[in-house]
């Protein structure tokens, strides 16, 4: 019985941590602009499609994987400068709608630029699994749960350490304010969408080797790092690491132990509880309105 | 006399006879309408179909068309969306009025197309897999692929003559998934099968070991059968490879392609058991298996032409496509009805999908022997003796 809950349990931290990541991609920008980026999964598909082409046409894997992150980089600032810049006057609905249209937008043309079908990438180090009190780890689950707890720490550091972190703290909790002591908030929020975009292209890198990887693989990921933010609460980065393992967890259990047919009910269910009891999430700020 | 009045007409244009006669030498084309999913979910069913439909009609013509009258062929995409599909089965009814259908990439698409053409009582030839659009029969509706059904029959007879009999079943939540699964279970007890655990996954998921863990934990398993198509069974293989599951795994002919191999890794994949066409093992068939000539015909046609392997799909387009055209000929007519009927008379029709005997209560016409048990073995496919 041991054997069988370490197994889901490790199968819920690695599916977790790449909920985890893609949820940080949301925050980020979240706390710059107040925007949703349902782009964000397509991030995570640059990452493992553009990794996948560049290592066939015969780059090493670090190299391809490198290009892949410059790529979703570009195209995250790409995304800022040219949608998102230009109706910077709009309301936060407006900009979500406008990722949106940029999600699809991208999902198409990759399905130009590479193709339909399903990619695989070699595993890091080996695809035959370590046995470890009776559960079968992958290598690969190592890399994609250091990989998350690496951004997270590189990620604290920057925002805690740092000027330019500062500025994106302060941008988060008021921007006006932010603007008035001379922080450069339309740069903030450039920068947050390069962030996030290396942020859900590395996601993407990781998990390919185990999940597969096609143009439209960005479409769950984005829901499923969306709830996780809301469930951590929307703006906290500590939150969007909580939340996306939480979920990961949940639905591993769930399938697990009570029926794999109810696995995402049982998840969202438990979303559901968490956010009647907390509107703002595990982790987030209470939003309260002063007159 | 058609002909003859507008040659008449054509000399006393004032010397036009010249340019008459090209009207002469082409006879009115015969058309014939394609509602395929080239793009969208199910596009590497309805790319290799639509490639297969232009190719082959291309081929037709040079060679002389039908009854003297060259095929047009008129295709629209339906990106896989069901009411898409029936806005453009309308279009070609009323707008293009084509003399039959070969098309509808999915069971979805098929069904919503298939009231436009039994009331405009048009023969419409699907290449969808759904028992449902032939069972029970519609007049004018026919298809060429091989059903979930049969499918499961093939699994479960292997099964038995491996002396097992207790399964366990971990099926997608998609459609070929949730219709592959019901239909194993209506036939389960016929075929002497138990099934001991029923697990599901969602189509994009990407770790199926927890569903694959409880079946390993469910005692009396004997053998797993995976329904489902695209990503998840390859993910469900790699999870079983990891597990160290030793139990004999089969998968259904949804992912019967080298792709899926790749995907799963040659080594994960090794000794899993699929029912699959005969086109997926072709040069494998012995030299007196009526198929033999036709599949390879088909996959080195195809393999020339495009420069990618050939797919079962495009194979059940060159069924539909070839059924019709030998249709024609009999019929020699293209009036509805007649050539329904013509369709309907079918027999020992071989195609890429098995050997054809359509009736007026079968009109698929397959049976058991046009699926093939494969094995994987050092990452290709090794054809079981049946």
């Amino acid at each position: 019985m041991t054997a069988e809950l370490l197994q889901f349990l490790v199968s819920g931290l690695t599916v977790g941590a790449v909920y985890a990541l893609v949820a940080l991609g949301f925050t980020l920008i979240y706390n710059a602009s107040d925007v949703v980026n349902f782009a964000q999964g397509e991030f995570v598909m640059l990452g493992g499609m553009v990794t996948v082409f560049a290592s066939a046409a015969g780059l090493a894997l670090p190299l391809a994987a490198l290009l892949a992150i410059a790529v979703a980089v570009l195209v995250g600032l790409a995304l800022h400068r040219f949608a998102i810049e230009p109706a910077r006057g709009a309301s936060a609905v407006t900009l979500i709608i406008i990722t949106i249209g940029a999600s699809i937008f991208l999902r198409g043309v990759a399905q130009i630029v590479f193709d339909k079908r399903f990619h695989q990438l070699p595993a890091f180090t080996g695809a035959e699994p370590i046995m470890l009190l009776g559960a079968a780890i992958l290598p690969q689950s190592f890399f994609v749960i250091g990989g998350a707890v690496a951004v997270f720490i590189a990620l604290f550091v920057f925002l805690e350490r740092t000027l330019l972190g500062k500025a994106v703290l302060a941008t988060a909790a008021n921007r006006l304010a932010a603007r008035l002591v001379g922080v450069d908030t339309s740069f903030v929020l450039a920068l947050s969408f390069g962030l996030s975009a290396a942020i859900g292209a590395l996601a993407g890198i990781l998990i390919t080797p185990i999940t597969l990887t096609s143009f439209d693989v960005g479409t769950l990921l984005a829901l499923k790092g969306f709830a996780a933010a809301m469930l951590g609460g929307m703006g906290s980065p500590l939150g969007a690491v909580v939340g996306g393992l939480a979920l990961g967890l949940l639905e591993s259990f769930a399938a697990g132990t009570i029926s794999s047919a109810y696995k995402d009910a049982v998840a969202f269910l438990v979303i559901l509880a968490v956010l009647f009891a907390r509107p703002a999430g595990l982790f987030g700020r209470r939003s309260v309105e002063r007159v | 006399m058609k002909l003859g009045k507008m040659f008449h007409r054509g000399l006393l244009a004032a010397g036009a006879a010249l340019l008459a006669a090209p009207a002469f030498a082409q006879p009115a084309p015969i058309r014939i309408g394609a509602v395929l999913s080239v793009t969208g979910p199910a596009s590497f069913l309805g790319d290799p179909e639509d490639k297969t439909l232009r190719l082959y009609v291309a081929r037709i013509n040079a060679a002389g068309g039908v009854n003297g009258r060259p095929l047009q062929l008129i295709v629209y995409d339906d990106a896989g969306d069901a009411n898409r599909a029936r806005t453009f089965a309308t279009r070609l009814v009323e707008d293009d009025r084509v003399i039959a259908m070969v098309g509808g990439t999915t069971t979805g698409t098929t069904l919503a197309m298939r009231p436009v053409f039994e009331e405009a009582r048009i023969p419409f030839i699907s290449l969808a897999g759904g028992i449902e659009i032939v069972d029970p029969v519609s007049p004018f509706t026919f298809k060429t692929p091989h059903t979930d059904r049969m499918a499961c029959e093939k699994i479960f007879a292997d099964i038995r003559a491996r002396g097992l009999s207790r399964v366990g079943m971990i099926s997608g939540t998609d459609g070929f998934g949730q219709s592959m699964r019901t239909q194993c279970q209506r036939v389960a007890g016929a075929a002497g099968i138990t099934i001991l655990a029923d697990e599901s996954y969602g189509p994009r998921d990407s770790d199926m070991t927890p569903q694959l863990t409880r079946i390993r934990g469910t005692t009396g398993v004997e053998a797993v059968v995976n329904p489902g198509f695209g990503q998840g069974p390859a993910i469900v293989t790699r999870g079983y490879h990891q597990l160290g599951m030793r139990l004999p795994l089969y998968q259904s002919h949804g992912v019967a392609s080298q792709e899926f191999i790749t995907l799963a890794t040659p080594a994960a994949a090794e000794g899993l058991r699929l029912p699959a066409g005969a086109l997926l093992v072709a040069e494998q068939l012995p030299a007196n298996d009526p198929q033999r000539p036709v599949v390879i015909d088909y996959k080195t046609t195809f393999e020339r032409e495009f420069n990618q392997p050939v797919s079962t799909f495009g194979g059940h387009a060159y069924d539909g496509l070839m059924i019709l055209v030998d249709a024609l000929r009999r019929a020699n007519s293209t009036d509805g009805v007649r050539l329904r009927d013509a369709i309907r008379a079918t027999r020992g029709f071989i195609g890429t999908g098995g050997v054809v005997n359509m009736s007026a209560t079968d009109h698929m016409g397959l049976d058991l022997s046009a699926f093939r048990m494969v094995e994987i073995r050092n990452g290709s496919w090794a054809l079981l003796g049946n």
